[in-house]
C-alpha cells in the first residue's frame, strides 16, 4: 500500500520556499521579518529528514511536525508543529484521507494552535484563515462533497479570513507590539496557513 | 536545589542576562540558558529549551524565564514535551528582574514555590515612583 503523503509535504514545502520572500516581506511590515525565512528552513530540514517510503500519513504529519518545531525558530515552530502532530494523531495508521478525516484532522490542528497560543478568532493570527477555512469545509463536507468539493471551499473561506485580517489590529504576536500601526497589512501566519490549504488542493486535484 | 533556566531569541540577551544574575550568587551551579538557534540565528527552539530544563533540574524542579513572544510559547512546548518528567514552570515575570531573583532565591536553596512566588513578586517592582 503506498500513499502520497512525502509528496504532499514536499509540495507544500515548495510553496512556502517559493513564497519565501513574500511571506517575510508581510512579515517586515508588522513582524519582525523572519516568517518566511523562518517556515523555508523548516520545510527545508522536513525535506531532508522525511522518510520517502513511510505511508503512514500519521507517522508523516508526526515527523513534520517534530521537525518544524526544532528548526523554524519563530512562534511558527510550535504552532505549525503542534498543527501537524495534532493533525497527525488523528490520521494515525492511515494510508488515505476521506473528506471527514481531513475535517478532523483540520479541527484538531486549530485546536492545537489554539492551545498552544492561547489564541482566539480575530486577533489577527493564523486563526483567522483556518477556522473560517474549517466551517466552510464542514459545511461542504456535511453535505456530502467530496474531499476537493470541500477544500475548494475551505480555500475561499481561508482567502476571505486572510483579507479580513487586513482590517483588523493584532492582539497576540510580535504585531501586537505595533498597536493600531498593525491594521492595513494582512497577517503573514494566516497567508502561509491559507497557501498550506491551497497546495494541499492543488496537490490533491492532480 | 531548583535550577533556573534563560530562554531569549537572543543568546547575548541570555548571556548578559545570566552574568548580571550571577554577580549576585557567584557560586550558584543551577543556571542554563536557551537562546537563539543551534546554528545562532534569533530565534528560540523548544527542543533546546527541553534540554537546558533536563540539565538545569537537580528533582527540585526549574523555574523557567522567558522573553517576547515565541519565547513564551516554545518554553510552554518544550515544558509539555516533558511530560511531567521534570517540575518546570515558566515565571510570569520580566526577563532581567525575574533572572536575578530566581538565582538569588534559588542560590539560597529556597524550594520551588518560593522561588516561582519571589520571582513573580518582580512583575510588580517600579523603577519611578
Amino acid at each position: 500500500m503506498s500513499s502520497r503523503i512525502h509528496e504532499c509535504i514536499v509540495r507544500i514545502g515548495e510553496t512556502i520556499k517559493d513564497n519565501k520572500d513574500f511571506l517575510t516581506d508581510l512579515d517586515r511590515e508588522i513582524g519582525d521579518a523572519d516568517h518566511g525565512v523562518n517556515m523555508a528552513r523548516g520545510f527545508t530540514a522536513v525535506e531532508d529528514k522525511l522518510p520517502a517510503d513511510e505511508t503512514d500519513i500519521g507517522a508523516m504529519l508526526k515527523k513534520t511536525g517534530m521537525t518544524l518545531l526544532s528548526t523554524v525558530g519563530g512562534a511558527s515552530g510550535p504552532l505549525y508543529g503542534t498543527a501537524y502532530m495534532e493533525a497527525g494523531k488523528i490520521a494515525a495508521g492511515k494510508t488515505e484521507i476521506t473528506a471527514a478525516d481531513f475535517g478532523a484532522m483540520l479541527e484538531a490542528a486549530i485546536a492545537g494552535i489554539q492551545k498552544r497560543g492561547k489564541a482566539v478568532k480575530g486577533e489577527k493570527t493564523m486563526l483567522d484563515a483556518l477556522i473560517p477555512a474549517h466551517d466552510a469545509f464542514m459545511e461542504k463536507a456535511n453535505a456530502g462533497a467530496d474531499l476537493v468539493t470541500a477544500l475548494d471551499a475551505a480555500c475561499a473561506a481561508a482567502n476571505e479570513g486572510v483579507e479580513f485580517t487586513k482590517t483588523i489590529r493584532a492582539t497576540k504576536g510580535r504585531a501586537s507590539y505595533l498597536g493600531e500601526r498593525s491594521i492595513g497589512h494582512q497577517d503573514p501566519g494566516a497567508t502561509s496557513a491559507t497557501l498550506t490549504l491551497e497546495t494541499i488542493r492543488d496537490f490533491l486535484k492532480e | 536545589m531548583v535550577g533556573v533556566v534563560i530562554v531569549s531569541h537572543s543568546p547575548k540577551i541570555a548571556e548578559g542576562i545570566s552574568d548580571l544574575a550571577l554577580q549576585m550568587a557567584k557560586d550558584y551551579k543551577g543556571l542554563r540558558t536557551a537562546a537563539g538557534l543551534e546554528d545562532g540565528t534569533i530565534g528560540t527552539d523548544s527542543v533546546r529549551i527541553m534540554n537546558a530544563i533536563q540539565d538545569a533540574d537537580e528533582g527540585d524542579g526549574v523555574v523557567v524565564l522567558a522573553d517576547l513572544g515565541s519565547g513564551v510559547i516554545s518554553a510552554d512546548m518544550a515544558i509539555d514535551m516533558l511530560e511531567g518528567s521534570v517540575k518546570a514552570k515558566i515565571a510570569d515575570a520580566p526577563i532581567v528582574e525575574g533572572a536575578v531573583v530566581a538565582v538569588v532565591e534559588a542560590s539560597i536553596g529556597s524550594d520551588f514555590d518560593r522561588v516561582i512566588a519571589e520571582t513573580e513578586k518582580t512583575r510588580d517592582f517600579r523603577k519611578v515612583s
